[in-house]
């Protein structure tokens, strides 16, 4: 049978996966203490158990410690996906407006979940009150948010293309900045400006998806930040009313959980599934 | 009769989205207007009138980010 074994189509005649080792550790000459630092990954699960191969199977293993071919980089960096989401994933084009609390962690997520093209768009420079949220180091003080997120992907995966248009977003350019973006996760820190975009892209591009985040200030409860579908092209997360003002911070957690939601949100909309919808319910 | 985000509401009938949205407190720079599906920009809310049937959504935004 033909099965996908760290990216490579591979013919074996194992029948599982005790077999399957038996015949790589054989092809690579491995020792028993080699062996032992390997771990495998049966169809996004790892596992040591004995499962069965079946036709098609995606199977990936790897040598702790040992830095991997380039050309097998790609195919582990998946390895723990859920099948076929990454290649459904590697044919999408979302764009991130806004590189702060919710943009940054998104497109951190967007980068691991191997969305092909992301469009990261931000017109500020990292500073020190941002690190308390944002997915930024020391080193990227005084850089674009753009750049620094840029150089940052390229740490996590090098296998997408990440385009960047350092600009503030407004409603002269917004129409053209996102005229190659299927999704567009809105990622704004001020209520003012995200209603524009909502504007904007609802009222003339209506084939886009739009994801915002309104409400996650505080430290309120995790479990009141949802994700809630307008129409079938809008959804926003958060919790409608956590605002940010004087006596009402911005921290890690919450604005990462409604970063998460958004980036959730991304790759429902990708696989072709509304908020709710559960007959992906399998293990998700 | 006309509904605003799921509530009925009385003597909107008439008015301008921009009337209704004043009378109502809503913080205009910070909300997006749907009516019957299809937001209303901005600029057409001083000439769009509210009629019977119209289901009205206010999406009202909070800062932060």
């Amino acid at each position: 049978m033909e099965i996908l074994l760290n990216g490579h189509r591979t013919e074996t005649d194992a029948a599982d996966m005790v077999q399957l080792k038996r015949q790589v550790y054989g092809d690579f000459g491995l020792d028993a203490d080699a062996c032992k630092k390997c771990i495998w990954i049966v169809e996004g699960f790892q596992t040591d158990e004995n499962l069965p191969l079946r036709e098609g199977m995606t199977v990936n293993w790897i040598q702790k410690g040992i830095f991997p071919p380039k050309e097998e980089m790609e195919s582990m960096l998946c390895a723990r996906h859920t099948p076929h989401v990454y290649e459904k994933a590697k044919k999408a084009r979302v764009a991130v407006a806004g590189l702060g609390g919710l943009g940054s962690n998104i497109a951190v997520m967007l980068a691991r979940t191997g969305i092909g093209h992301l469009h990261l768009i931000d017109f500020d420079v990292v500073e020190p009150s941002n690190l308390n949220r944002q997915q930024y180091f020391i080193e990227h003080l005084g850089m674009y948010k753009t750049e620094a997120m840029k150089a940052l992907l390229s740490h996590i995966n090098p296998y997408i293309e990440v385009t960047i248009d350092t600009v503030r977003i407004d409603e002269s350019n917004c129409l053209q900045l996102f005229a190659e973006d299927e999704i567009i996760c809105e990622a704004f820190d001020k209520a003012d400006a995200k209603a524009m975009l909502t504007e904007q892209i609802l009222c003339y591009c209506p084939d886009k998806t739009l994801i915002c985040g309104s409400g996650m200030a505080g430290y309120g409860p995790s479990n009141t930040i949802v994700t809630k579908k307008l129409n079938h092209y809008f959804y926003i997360c958060g919790d409608g009313i956590s605002g940010a003002g004087p006596g009402h911070g911005l921290m890690a957690p919450r604005v990462t959980v409604c970063a998460a939601h958004q980036a959730n949100m991304v790759l429902r909309c990708i696989l072709g599934l509304d908020a709710e919808d559960k007959e992906d319910s399998n293990a998700e | 009769m006309i509904r605003v985000n799921g509530e009925t509401i009385d003597g909107a009938e008439g008015m301008t989205v921009a009337d209704f949205l004043k009378s109502h407190g809503y913080p205009d720079r910070m909300i997006a207007v749907e009516c019957n599906g299809m937001i209303i920009p901005r600029k057409e809310w001083g000439e769009t009138c509210l009629k019977d049937g119209d289901s009205v959504e206010v999406v009202r935004f909070v800062g932060g980010g």
